[in-house]
């Protein structure tokens, strides 16, 4: 099947290898991702007043493009990008007349959005399209003996309107790892906020918050952390480098991207599993294990 | 620690506005704390988020703009979840951010973010900050 | 022809004071069919009431209009004074010329005149039309139905059958008591709650004029007040209660073990049980759910030996049919279940528990023996967290309401638990305390005091698993804190909600319920033990979250609307109802479909209506509705109404 597949900005750099990851392990499964043309930055993250409506123009215009392609859906990969367009949409979808304020102020598109496109996230169309039971059917590396924790972080499942999933208890990321041969790691912190965009100016907050995620995590005994958004990637992966100077005793842990574990599932070339953008080094743990160098 | 409250507080513009901006209405909180008691960024924050409602009802506006609370939320929504009256504290957040940004003040000014920064986090991040925190 | 008197009341200055009443009073005495007409200052005190007598009698006439003030306030008056010399009081009309005249059109005396004369001439004309009613008189048979053995039934049942008359109790389980018999004490005496109830409920179990069918639920019911037809299922309990001796060997041979819900899932029973050891009946019956002769055709060790051969596996449900005059719903509540909750952990925490599982663990003759040892590893807690309000009081998510008395059971709770664990500590996350009753706040301030219970001011955000701790994020308001707690075992006050399956009996009894299920009651304030169906009456709580000295209290006072029902051989209803004409009607049914009383039904024989008369209210709605004129409301007939709108009209 083809679909209209939105990128967001930091696919295209800092995390490439996840979206190299997706692009071929979707093509295994048999969905081509096409990339919208002209895309442009979803507008993250999405603005919370009554009168902010110049805010919304990023994410619906990207809808625009979606409906040009005469696609009725669209797919995307990023948390971030995932929230910012489902709410937009919702937004323009239950207050026509902001729809109609939209509409004027983007007067240049040919072509009017009325709020026909659905937002998806990939795991959605792995869920209920492809079904998890045929992605294990296709699994020809099982993950075995890698102990995993999901990661969902806040954008994916909050607010409970737009949510993927259950925002108290969600398991679409316990299924999914489930269905690649992982073992899966329980862990309270799952649902915890890793404090965003603080990551800029306040990076002790950061260390804070990521610190208490991951010994959750560790605690618990799992060996590697798998989430779907880059920030919460930077977050927890790059910012590890400060936990170990603030906490001594910290051991640190890889962090992936879920469609990198599932291309390396699917015995992908793993080129496009993209291991070496990760900063914590995955690769010693992988072998470990014996799930690297089989292809 | 003495306050004179007359309807001058309880129908203050600052109160009209923040409805205004956020679309809640502040009345509904009956400040149970669920919000606070599972806020991720609180160890940060100087005044309880349940608190601002509180200050926000009681009309004490500078308090409010001037604490270091609402820049710590993350918007992270596990208040909005949990809150039983339905209060959308994000917003409400969001609301007192952009009135004090609308006066054309930056909280983090683009230019003051160090180069090495710029180059390191992800693009997200810089988007999401910006919006957040500059006018 | 017609002899009919007018009497326009002054009622002082109210309506003498805008209409001119003797001119009024002048102009109607030459009205055709009026024979005599009168005003006076008080009409309904007692000289005017005789005035009326007088020249009802002296003047034989045969129909009176009041003209005054508004119906509600004075009809039964005058009604009963024209009765009592003789005259039909159908036949005695008022004409509202106060509320719908005088105090509207104080400012246009003539007007009002003009008006008030109009008003006066219209009612005569509907008078003229009036027949002479009498009020029915509906028998009532004098036996009730009380439906619910909890503490609420229990009462209501003694105080009708103290006073003589049959009572039937229907219990859905296999013995009364109702949650009351599993809580560890009661506040805020502490008292034993099985040592209060079961002197209750043996007097119930002997008394000679109830009639206990425990494992039992209402089938159906048909019929109406005084009159109900009462269809009940006795379940299959596969043992013959007449001869069973209550020797209990059958339990002590039976192999299988499962989680007893009377211990709320934290200690096991047999497949064959009885429910506690002071049951009433003390009568086992088998789960054949779980039972291994069901499940898989083995064992029968309880057949095997039992020496009065009460074991009868073929046994089937059974119905009987009672007739009974008065229902009384005391089906009581349950607690919403904590699996509901996500942020709490969707009940997949065995050391978080609800409410009633920490009555269990705290009876001194529960499964524990009062030591609250934690259900997942049996260690004693050295510190408990209380949390109150867990789904009450919380309209985005569950309830809006409050659950009334998890305020005092916590308190209570968290007392037992010291008295049993002397060096723990426990905490209370509360919102408000609403501890109103008599003697509450008093023991709310005892427990805080003498055992040293830490109330924090905040609701908790979220509760998980971390080793075998449980941690709990709650906040501190008062001092504007996050606290976070590792606990050894977490208590839930869940909100109180209905009895299961109410609201399918609420249906079967054609009772109005709330959107949560709980039974409506006729007036919130001034008739909270009635329900807008005749002859059904509430008490406790399944009416709304309650204690036990309210559902007491209102359980007696359910009993006592019932004892004045049965006070009189037949009741009388107003015959202002709907008559059909059964030589017009051709049975279309939309009477049938419009009447909210279910009071008009179609005669399957004839294809006729049929008015009940002890169910019809009297609004009117059905002769609105007839197309064919065949149904009409007893004096608001059709032409009544169109000559009281012929005499509005004239004047224009």
């Amino acid at each position: 099947m083809k679909i209209s597949y939105f990128p967001g900005c930091t696919l295209k750099t800092m995390a490439k290898d996840f979206e190299d990851s997706a692009l071929a392990s979707a093509s295994c499964l048999g969905i081509e991702l096409v990339e919208l043309p002209r895309w442009n930055c979803c507008g993250t993250v999405y603005s919370l007043t009554s009168d902010d409506l110049i805010h919304q123009v990023a994410p619906i215009r990207n809808l625009i493009r979606v409906k040009e392609q005469e696609d009725n859906r669209v797919v995307t990969l990023c948390s971030m990008c995932y929230h910012t367009l489902k709410r937009a949409n919702k937004l323009v979808r239950e207050d026509r007349e902001k729809l109609d304020k939209l509409n004027n102020l983007m007067y240049r598109e040919d072509v009017k959005y009325d709020g026909e496109i659905e937002v998806l996230h990939l795991l959605e169309i792995l869920k209920n399209e492809v079904s998890f039971n045929q992605i294990a059917k296709k699994v020809k590396i099982p993950l075995k003996e890698l102990k995993a924790a999901p990661y969902y972080g806040c954008l994916l499942l909050r607010p409970p309107e737009i949510g993927l999933d259950d925002a108290e208890n969600p398991t679409i990321l316990k299924d999914f790892l489930e269905s690649i041969g992982a073992e899966v790691i329980d862990y309270p912190y799952q649902t915890e906020c890793c404090a965003s965009y603080h990551t800029v100016v306040n990076v002790d907050l950061v260390v804070e918050r990521a610190h208490d995620i991951l010994s959750s995590a560790i605690n618990q005994g799992a060996e590697a952390i798998v989430l779907s958004c880059p920030l919460c990637g930077f977050n927890l992966d790059n910012r590890q480098k400060e936990i170990k100077e603030k906490f001594s005793d910290f051991k640190g842990i890889p962090v992936f991207y879920f469609t990198q574990l599932l291309a390396l599932s699917l015995g992908l070339n793993e080129k496009v599993c993209g291991f070496e953008l990760n900063f914590v080094d995955p690769r010693p743990l992988l072998k470990s294990k014996h799930l690297t160098g089989r292809v | 620690m003495r306050t004179k409250i007359s309807i001058r507080n309880t129908r203050s513009k600052f109160l009209g506005k923040v409805e205004e901006l956020s679309g809640e209405s502040i009345y509904a909180c009956y400040q149970c704390g669920k919000c606070s008691a599972g806020c991720p960024s609180i160890s940060e924050m100087d005044i309880f988020p349940s608190e601002i409602i509180r200050l926000v009802q009681l009309g004490e506006e500078k308090e409010v703009l001037n604490s270091k609370t609402i820049w710590i939320c993350a918007s992270c929504f596990t208040c909005v979840t949990r809150c039983p009256k339905g209060v959308d504290l994000a917003k409400i957040m969001e609301s007192l951010r952009q009135i004090n940004l609308r006066k054309n003040v930056d909280y983090v000014s683009p230019l003051s973010i160090p180069k090495e920064i710029l180059s390191q986090v992800p693009q997200i991040a810089l988007v999401s900050s910006l919006r957040k925190f500059s006018a | 022809m017609s002899r009919m008197g007018v009497f326009v009341c002054h009622c002082g200055l109210n309506i003498a004071g805008t209409v001119d009443v003797e001119k009024a009073a002048r102009l109607i005495s030459n009205y055709p069919g009026v024979i005599y007409a009168t005003d006076y200052v008080y009409m309904c005190s007692d000289p005017g009431q005789d005035m009326i007598k007088e020249v009802v009698k002296e003047k034989k006439l045969d129909g009176i209009v009041v003209a005054a003030c508004s119906p509600t306030m004075h009809e039964i008056t005058f009604r009963n004074t024209v009765a009592s010399v003789g005259l039909n009081p159908y036949r005695c009309e008022i004409a509202n010329i106060r509320e719908q005249c005088s105090w509207v059109h104080q400012d246009n005396k003539e007007i009002a005149t003009e008006k008030a004369v109009q008003i006066i001439e219209a009612t005569v004309e509907k008078l003229n039309l009036d027949k002479s009613l009498v009020p029915l008189s509906i028998p009532i048979t004098k036996k009730a139905l009380v439906i619910g053995g909890g503490i609420a039934g229990i009462q209501a049942s003694l105080d009708i059958a103290d006073s003589g008359y049959e009572v039937v109790l229907v219990e859905k389980n296999q013995s009364i008591g109702g949650h009351m018999l599993q809580l560890s004490e009661t506040f805020p005496t502490l008292d034993c709650p099985q040592c209060i109830a079961t002197p209750k409920m043996v007097q119930v179990g002997q008394h000679p004029k109830i009639k206990l069918l425990a494992y039992s639920e209402v089938e159906e019911v048909s019929g109406y007040v005084g009159n109900f037809k009462v269809k009940i299922r006795r379940k299959a309990s596969f043992i013959d209660w007449d001869k069973c001796t209550g020797c209990g060997l059958c339990i002590e041979k039976c192999p299988v073990k499962v989680l007893s819900e009377f211990d709320e899932f934290l200690a096991k029973r047999k497949a064959i049980y009885t429910l506690f050891p002071q049951a009433v009946p003390n009568k086992p019956v088998i789960d054949s759910n779980n039972c291994l002769y069901f499940t898989k055709g083995k064992c029968r060790a309880c057949e095997k030996n039992c020496s009065v051969e009460a074991i009868n596996f073929e046994q089937k449900d059974s119905f009987i049919e009672e007739d009974v005059g008065a229902i009384i719903v005391a089906t009581g509540y349950d607690l919403m279940d904590k699996a509901e909750i996500g942020e709490y952990g969707y009940g997949k925490y065995e050391d978080v528990i609800d409410g009633l599982q920490a009555e269990r663990v705290l009876a001194p003759a529960g499964p524990t023996n009062g030591i609250p040892y934690r259900p997942s590893d049996g260690k004693i807690p050295k510190e408990v967290v209380f949390i109150q309000c867990v789904g009450s009081r919380d309209p985005e998510h569950y309830y809006p309401y409050c659950s009334k008395v998890c305020c005092m059971y916590t308190v209570k709770q968290a007392m037992l638990y010291k008295h049993a664990v002397p060096d723990g500590q426990a905490y209370v996350f509360y919102m408000d305390i609403r501890c109103n009753g008599k003697g509450y706040e008093e023991f709310l301030q005892r427990g805080i005091e003498e055992d040293r219970i830490l109330y924090i001011r905040g609701r908790v955000s979220k509760i998980f698993k971390d080793g075998d701790k449980i941690e709990v994020w709650g906040a501190d308001t008062l001092t504007g804190r996050k606290i976070e707690i590792s606990a050894d075992m977490v208590v839930l006050a869940m909100a109180m909600v209905p009895s299961q399956g109410v609201k399918k009996l609420a249906e079967k009894l054609r009772l109005a319920t709330d959107e949560y299920g709980f039974l409506t009651e006729a007036h919130p304030k001034l008739r909270p033990v009635e329900s807008l169906t005749a002859g059904c009456f509430l008490a406790g709580a399944a009416q709304a979250p309650k204690d036990i000295p309210e559902a007491v209290a209102q359980a007696s006072g359910a009993a006592s609307k019932v004892l004045s029902l049965f006070s009189q051989d037949v009741f009388y209803h107003e015959p202002i109802i709907g008559s059909v004409d059964e030589e017009v009607c051709v049975g279309c049914g939309n009477c049938v479909n419009i009447c909210a009383y279910d009071a008009v039904e179609l005669d399957l024989a004839t294809k006729v209506a049929k008015v009940n008369p002890a169910l019809c209210e009297g609004c009117g709605a059905c002769s609105a509705a007839c197309p064919s004129g065949a149904m009409q409301q007893n004096n608001f007939s059709k032409r009544q109404i169109f000559e009281m709108v012929d005499a509005f009209a004239k004047g224009s």
